[in-house]
């Protein structure tokens, strides 16, 4: 018999979020005929109500009630995994901020192969499971082949495997809580800051222009101001540009930013990582202009231009301009 | 503080074009640089000490091109470098790298160990790796930094910009997201100024670590199949601003 396999189901105000049934798709994909086992963490009804959602799709879930894992700590879970699981267990995380955070060191501590960031399926033989992975920001993929021999954590990203029906299977919970006695972890959760608006808020415009890394220098910002006034759109941007602090992080949009739902997306020198495409949903009209022909935003993007940003948008802008008058 | 921060040279994503040949990436052409997230974790690491006083050791697994890089980040203000390199090193994967520098950071005496949140290949995982070969507590993405008697408060950012707040024990270890600080310039006098600077190099002996075989190797690499993708639009500057226009009215991008 194969090695078990186990998916970590994130979830909130008692719900599984839209990993669970995505890793449920990945752990079909990556490891065919396994029948995975969710682990869900937490503490009272929260935990209660998200083993049950978690059964709809599961056949086999282990329940964790501790008071510590109220919230999602890796510093208590990566102990309490590294306990329960089976030698040579295959255990699949999203690839969100607390998959990045748990795996690395539950696959030393299990003494299994680490495979981050899977994006898609290609066969599993034996011991050793080969599957696609991207590099260089989305720019290459690489097939990778990875040994399970002494299991493997392996993170999922989002999105890349689609999630079948939730279904109506009645799985069983098998509460599993003693293990979860005496947790103590050397890293204590504070609070959440959420991010602060400050008056700007993207995610209601119907129409947005983006800007990336692409302008170059930040005198260049102005040149896209005046595209946006002009188009009577809201302006916002990709990481680097927040990280650069040429606009506030309320304009950022991406899984680390601000989800918008506009109807059309203007990606001006957006490269399309997949983190950016992340925070844009609903299918808007997107146009991409990068100077780059590879940049993988020209295969999210509706229509593309290869163009240089200085020569492009002031042009425009004063074509939208004399259109108007 | 004693920091020792982890820094990786890697092929500059901003400026390079990635080109695959036969399933490799083409290297000839590619221009490297100091991983960006690095450079986040080595002027967090300056501003500490600049705060509570202490040293900042950056060091790298690699050749002597790895030494530039050393070379860059003291000239940003680390107070010194140091190099691990063998042949026995080539070809090491995250697990090998988490390896090599946890035997380092047991021949020192670090209170603080960091590294960027990512590299190249996007794999987010020698931080953590190292922490729990170390056996010392971890945060990753981190985006703030306060030192406190015994514990440092640091923030990690999650989902939609949300900061999750939490007090972890020292010794630990930290990767770095990109936006925690603002890096500061290295100028040309900068980079003379250590030029000469003295590097200490470690091998495998000097480390008593030996990386075991990787369990996750790549089989080669290939552009992504284009799908559908974008309906590229072809022209002059002009003609292009015009096919724009008319494209952005119809679809309702002008108000």
């Amino acid at each position: 018999m194969d090695a078990a396999v186990f998916a970590y189901i994130s979830h909130v105000d008692g719900k599984a979020d839209d990993s669970a049934l995505e890793l449920l798709a990945a752990a079909r994909a990556l490891f065919p005929g396994s029948d995975p086992v969710a682990l869900v963490a937490g503490s009272g009804p929260a935990l209660d109500s998200a083993c049950l959602h978690a059964a709809a799709a599961f056949a086999q879930v282990w329940k964790f009630d501790h008071e510590a894992l109220a919230y999602p700590n890796a510093e208590l879970l990566r102990p309490l995994l590294a306990k329960v699981l089976p030698p040579g267990s295959r255990v699949l995380l999203p690839h969100s901020t607390l998959g990045m955070d748990l795996g690395p060191g539950l696959s030393v501590k299990l003494g299994a192969a680490y495979l981050p960031d899977v994006v898609g399926a290609e066969s599993c033989e034996g011991d050793t499971l080969t599957a696609l992975r991207q590099e260089f920001n989305g720019q290459v993929s690489a097939r990778v082949a990875c040994d399970l021999s002494g299991g493997a954590v392996v993170t999922v990203r989002s999105g890349a495997f689609r999630a079948g029906a939730p279904g109506a299977a009645a799985g069983q919970v098998v509460d599993r809580s003693a293990d979860a006695a005496g947790l103590a972890a050397r890293r204590r959760f504070v609070k959440l800051v959420k991010a602060e608006a400050g008056g700007i808020d993207i995610t209601r415009e119907d129409v947005l222009v983006s800007v990336g890394r692409g302008i170059g220098e930040k005198e260049n910002i102005a040149l896209v101001e005046e595209l946006a006034e002009a188009m009577g759109a809201a302006l916002c941007c990709s990481r680097p540009i927040v990280d650069a602090k040429w606009l506030e992080k309320p304009r950022q949009v991406g899984t680390s930013g601000q989800t918008v739902r506009p109807k059309v997306y203007l990606a001006l020198g957006i490269s399309g990582s997949f983190q950016h495409l992340g925070g844009i949903k609903g299918s808007p009209f997107l146009v991409a202009v990068n100077k780059n022909p590879k940049a993988p935003i020209f295969q999210a993007a509706s229509v593309g231009v290869v163009a240089d940003l200085l020569e492009l948008v002031p042009e425009l802008t004063e074509r939208i301009r004399a259109g108007s008058k | 503080m004693e920091i020792l921060v982890c820094v990786k040279r890697v092929p500059d994503a901003a400026e390079n074009e990635i080109t695959v040949e036969a399933g490799a990436i083409k290297t000839d052409d590619l221009v490297f640089s100091v991983n960006e997230w690095d450079n986040y974790a080595v002027e967090e690491a300056i501003q500490i000490v600049e705060r509570v006083g202490g040293n900042v050791t950056v060091v790298s697994v690699g050749d002597g091109d790895a030494e530039e890089v050393l070379r860059r980040e003291m000239a940003m203000g680390a107070n010194q470098g140091l190099l691990l390199s063998d042949p026995a090193f080539a070809g090491a994967d995250g697990l090998g790298l988490a390896t090599i520098l946890a035997a380092a950071v047991r021949k020192g005496a670090y209170d603080l160990v960091l590294t960027g949140a990512l590299a190249d290949d996007g794999a987010a995982q020698v931080g953590g790796m190292l922490a729990a070969l170390l056996d010392w507590p971890f945060a990753s993405l981190v985006n703030l930094v306060e030192v406190n008697d015994g514990h440092l408060r640091v923030g990690r950012e999650i989902e939609g910009g949300t900061q999750e707040v939490s007090d972890i024990d020292l010794p630990c270890v930290l990767s770095i997201q990109t936006g925690i600080n603002e890096p500061r310039y290295v100028g040309l006098r900068g980079i003379r100024k250590v030029a000469s600077a003295e590097i200490p190099v470690l091998d495998a002996e000097a480390l008593g670590a030996r990386p075991a075989a990787p369990r996750v190797r790549r089989l080669d690499y290939f552009v992504p199949p284009a799908g559908a993708g974008a309906d590229m639009l072809t022209g002059s500057t002009a003609e292009l601003a015009g096919q724009l226009l008319e494209l952005l009215k119809a679809k309702g991008g002008l108000k």
